[in-house]
């Protein structure tokens, strides 16, 4: 009885996050309007969120792309293969590793950032503050960082993507000894403009679910050191479980 | 008023970079794909099984790439499959009585349409069919022949 | 009802009018009964042990709550019957001082006292410098314009943060808390700034505080806040002089009182028996 009371309460309290969730989405997207007489406000967060990022993830797309040359030649060197190689790296980096990792790392360092940030704006009633001056906190604050990560992560996940093919040239062609020609061409026939776009598509929306979230959790912080510390594990958990979620939901719809 | 100058500067560094990026990967990266409509023109034909033959499956001649499957539907007046090409503009000189194929890339690769050519004078249209086909071969019933025509030796012995 | 009849201008010299104010949050409830008049530029000092929603009352003046029942009316318009839009219209003509100052923390200084400025107006950049550095004149604060709030001592946030809320020549002018955790030199300083703006901008001043001594100093007008209602309302000297044991026990800062010192408990003996 009290297992079914509790389960009862915490489904309640996961329709009504879900709920929360949308509303504020909904305004957010309605405050974007008011927010693009003023584009200097999304530059400095694209600045913020996507060219900060930019070096761990050139680093990190060029080793997963490392990696993918090392298993991908290993794995279709059984099936005497290896030429595919160039096409293997492509097509998962393009779909699937380009867009996802992007997305991971961007809830890790920009995600963080800017859930930490907007917390502390809250905690020090800088906020309160901007509406007392008759500032909406949403146009000025909240609108720019969540445009600033739809723009940036696309961008990101395409210099990941690339980076990587190039990591599994790397690795494949010249440690492994795959034929460049084979390398290049093979993937160049396999590899289309709508492989691209999905991941394309797939990078926007994690941009736009990603900022989201850490702007929602920055925003309902609780006004304590404690509250913003945990919007901020919030916003990476909880993005990076959506991130995969919704990974997996558009890649059916894509297939 | 430095900042924002290294702010911008960065910004637009890294945009940049992106878009290069974007680009590279839709030009140099991926084949391109035949424009919707505008592009090429369309012949069909039928077969009598097309086996894993997909949607945007290459069209080839002597392995070049002149165009891409559109459609694969089931023609209930012939109970055959009616398989619909897009031919590149550029290829505009097949013969009308060239012969289509289905075959397979590899021992374990993906289906495509081989077109041998004819002897015609005239070319292909847009509309036309393409009368000699030969269909694709599946594997279980090149398997299961075998090993009939080889029990069959068997029994002769 | 009559509310609805009662003169929708508030009479004449009241800057701000409270009526029969209630607020509660989830079941408890924080003010009960709250009338408040505050005449134009006066300075009103609204009193009260911590906890009796002084902060609370604040943002109900504000409109940055919603009160559960009563009447706010702010320069003659009730707050209640505003939209947004005429709520953030009003908000232009009050300035606020947060407790801690609430500075932008990625703006320096000279941008955070330009902020209202640049968000509300289309000033040439020559005369919206004229205007910052001469609220950061009136602060005492001018060269400092380059710092970060990062670099500011708390007295000198406040003060920039003051200068912030003077920017647009606010009507309305509220402090919350403005004396916590200051240093006697910057409190003094902070003082003497609330007068003197007061009475150099014609400004109307609500001050609230529970540090009685210095705000008794510069106040016109003192309301003390206790157990969610007004208990007692006039004049500094003559809270000072009221017989009231309330008054009397928070003016002179006695520890026990009307107001206990122990927060209300279950008999001793009972508690340490329960705890095992």
């Amino acid at each position: 009885m009290r297992l079914a009371t509790d389960l009862f309460a915490s489904a309640q309290a996961t329709v009504r996050a879900v709920g929360a969730y949308a509303l504020f989405a909904l305004r957010v997207l309605a405050a974007v309007p008011g927010a693009l007489p003023r584009p200097g406000l999304v530059i400095a967060q694209v600045y913020n969120t996507g060219a900060l990022s930019l070096v761990i993830i050139m680093l990190s797309g060029l080793f997963v792309g490392m990696v993918l040359g090392l298993q991908g030649f290993d794995l279709l060197q059984r099936f005497g293969s290896e030429e595919s190689l160039g096409t293997a790296a492509a097509l998962s980096l393009l779909k699937e590793l380009g867009p996802v990792v992007t997305a991971l790392l961007f809830a890790g360092r920009a995600g963080t950032a800017l859930a930490a940030e907007i917390g502390l704006m809250r905690a020090t009633d800088q906020l309160a503050a901007m509406e007392m001056m008759a500032v909406d906190p949403l146009r000025r604050v909240i609108v720019p960082r969540f445009l600033g990560g739809l723009i940036a992560m696309p961008l990101l996940a395409a210099i990941f993507s690339l980076i990587g093919i190039f990591g599994a040239q790397l690795i494949g062609v010249q440690l492994m000894g795959v034929d460049p020609g084979h390398f290049w061409s093979q993937m160049r026939a396999a590899v289309e403009v709508g492989d691209v776009m999905e991941g394309a598509i797939k990078s926007a929306v994690f941009g736009a679910l990603c900022s989201l979230i850490a702007v929602h959790e920055g925003y309902h912080a609780l006004p304590t050191a404690e509250g913003v510390g945990r919007a901020t594990t919030r916003s990476v958990v909880i993005s990076s479980v959506i991130v995969l979620l919704v990974d997996y939901l558009l890649t059916a719809v894509m297939l | 008023m430095r900042q924002t100058r290294a702010i911008e500067l960065g910004t637009g560094l890294f945009v940049l970079l992106g878009f290069a990026a974007l680009f590279f990967l839709v030009t140099q990266i991926s084949s391109r794909q035949f424009g919707f409509g505008a592009e090429g023109y369309r012949v069909s034909a039928t077969f009598d099984q097309v086996g894993g033959l997909k949607v945007g499956a290459p069209v080839s001649m002597a392995g070049v790439t002149v165009g891409r499957v559109e459609g694969i539907e089931y023609d209930f007046d012939r109970y055959q499959a009616r398989v619909t090409l897009r031919i590149d503009r550029r290829y505009d000189r097949i013969p009308e009585d060239s012969d289509a194929g289905i075959y397979t890339a590899g021992l374990l690769g993906g289906q495509y349409v081989g077109i041998g050519p004819g002897g015609s004078d005239t070319y292909l249209v847009d509309g036309a069919e393409l009368q000699f086909t030969q269909s694709a071969v599946v594997l279980e019933n090149l398997i299961s022949k075998f090993l009939f025509s080889k029990a069959a030796e068997e029994g002769k012995e | 009802m009559t509310q609805q009849a009662a003169a929708p201008e508030a009479p004449a010299g009241l800057a701000v009018r409270v009526r029969d104010l209630h607020y509660a949050v989830n079941g408890r409830t924080i003010l009960a009964g709250v009338d408040l008049d505050v005449r134009r530029r006066s300075v009103t000092a609204i009193m009260g042990p911590s906890g009796t929603g002084k902060t609370t009352l604040l943002r109900l003046l504000t409109g940055q709550l919603r009160p559960t029942r009563g009447q706010v009316e702010v320069d003659g318009q009730d707050l209640s019957r505003l939209s947004r839009t005429g709520l953030f219209a009003l908000r232009r003509r009050m300035g606020m001082l947060f407790q801690q100052g609430a500075l932008l923390t990625d703006l320096d200084v000279y941008e955070n006292v330009a902020f209202p400025l640049r968000e509300h107006t289309r000033l040439p950049e020559r005369l919206l410098r004229h205007v910052v550095l001469t609220k950061l004149q009136a602060v005492g604060l001018r060269g400092a314009w380059r710092l970060t709030p990062a670099e500011l001592s708390g007295g000198m946030a406040r003060r920039v943060a003051l200068a912030r809320a003077i920017v647009m020549d606010p009507r309305l002018l509220i402090y919350d808390e403005p004396f916590v955790g200051l240093d006697p030199v910057s409190l003094g300083v902070v003082l003497r700034l609330i007068r003197r703006l007061n009475d150099a901008l014609g400004l109307t001043s609500i001050v609230v505080s529970h540090d009685v001594r210095e705000i008794t100093a510069v106040a016109d007008h003192c309301c003390l806040l206790s157990g969610g209602r007004i208990i007692a309302a006039g004049p500094p000297r003559a809270l000072q002089a009221s017989d009231s044991a309330e008054v009397r026990q928070f003016v002179r800062g006695e520890p026990d009182g009307p107001v206990p010192f122990h927060y209300p408990a279950p008999d001793y003996a009972v508690q340490a028996a329960a705890v095992r």
